[in-house]
């Protein structure tokens, strides 16, 4: 850091945005990684559906396919806002 | 025992062939009997990268399609004669490579006593790319602390998961390793990079090595010389590091830390 440094604005942690970034759409291709090629389509439409009543972000609905000895299960989790009041009925 | 290495990555420009070139010369170096192999139909690039672009005369079209034979196409490279390079064809289209006839190739090249088979595989998921990893034991995936490098990376080791001739056959991924290239640490000290810890978390899988960014990789392509012979680049001494991993040596990880600056650049910048 030299003393010219100081004198411009601070640029932001760019490294860890990417991080986030990667991290979510990461996991998200991998929960549907394998699975059926529907389930992108699914999620889409379940988004859709839940934004009628609820207003959640676009990475609200995450879907994974569990596979085990009796078969695949699908897992289906929706995160709501935080604040009840922010919630509006469509 | 013989292994088959993929050099993969997905997203082009990484660093695939540069890593091909070094990591077999590597392990020549040791005295390995080792083969390379442009899998890069159309777009030939390894021959140039080995500075060995004069000599092809056969490639590996020619042998699969019963054009010449494997010995006629080796191209014996001019520093290590335990290093053998089989050049892409040049002319053809992508679907002169078949399943079949990789698997023929990489079977006679076992025959033959190599003990190292390095697959360059070209960018993308394509044939070739595909053909690339469907026979390897092992595969490096080569990667930079960028967004799109690392997602593309992450789809294929989902495929080395799900689309080899190891996870057909129920026996699972073989091993798999991150190599970092193009690293700079004053950027990831700055927060402006990833680090090989961010890129490690995010992928799940260990790191055989980090290249630093270096002037020399340039120089040694331009001069056809693969940059591990560098000796006095931190590229090469990396690359050799990694060389050493792969064949099960413990070697602690170099170039992580950027240079100190001395009193004049910190207090005036460079």
């Amino acid at each position: 850091m030299s003393l010219l440094d100081f004198l411009r604005p601070r640029p932001k942690n760019t490294a860890n945005i990417a991080r986030e970034r990667l991290r979510i759409i990461v996991a998200q291709e991998r929960a549907t990684r394998g699975g059926p090629d529907y389930l992108p389509l699914l999620r889409n439409e379940l988004l859709e559906v839940i934004r009628k009543y609820v207003h959640v972000g676009a990475d609200a609905v995450q879907i994974n396919v569990e596979r085990s000895n009796e078969g695949e299960v699908l897992e289906l989790s929706v995160a709501l806002p935080e604040v009840p009041g922010a919630s509006g009925t469509g | 025992m013989s292994e088959t290495l993929v050099i993969t990555s997905g997203k082009g420009g990484v660093g695939k062939t540069t890593t091909s070139a070094s990591l077999a010369s590597g392990l020549a170096q040791r005295g390995h009997k080792t083969a390379v192999i442009d899998f890069d139909v159309g777009l030939r690039n390894l021959d140039l990268i080995m500075g060995c672009e004069r000599r092809v005369v056969y490639d590996f079209v020619n042998v699969i399609q019963n054009e010449a034979t494997l010995k006629q196409a080796l191209i014996r490279d001019k520093r290590h004669d335990n290093l053998s390079v089989l050049a892409a064809s040049q002319t053809r289209d992508k679907d002169a490579l078949t399943q079949e006839g990789v698997g023929r190739v990489l079977d006679e090249l076992k025959q033959d006593g190599f003990d190292y088979i390095v697959c360059d595989s070209p960018a993308g998921i394509e044939k070739g790319a595909h053909l690339a990893m469907y026979f390897s034991d092992r595969a490096v995936v080569v990667v930079n602390p960028e967004v799109s490098s690392v997602r593309d990376s992450d789809r294929i080791l989902g495929l080395l998961s799900s689309k080899t001739r190891r996870a057909e056959q129920g026996e699972g991924p073989g091993p798999q390793h991150l190599l970092l290239t193009r690293y700079n640490p004053a950027r990831v000290e700055a927060g402006e990079m990833m680090s090989v810890g961010d890129v490690e978390e995010i992928l799940g899988i260990p790191v055989l090595g980090v290249i630093p960014e270096s002037e020399q990789v340039l120089a040694a392509s331009n001069s056809g010389v693969p940059v591990i012979h560098d000796a006095g680049s931190i590229a090469g001494q990396a690359y050799g590091d990694a060389v050493a991993r792969l064949v099960g040596e413990d070697v602690p990880m170099r170039f992580l830390e950027a240079p100190k600056k001395g009193f004049f650049k910190r207090m005036f910048g460079t």
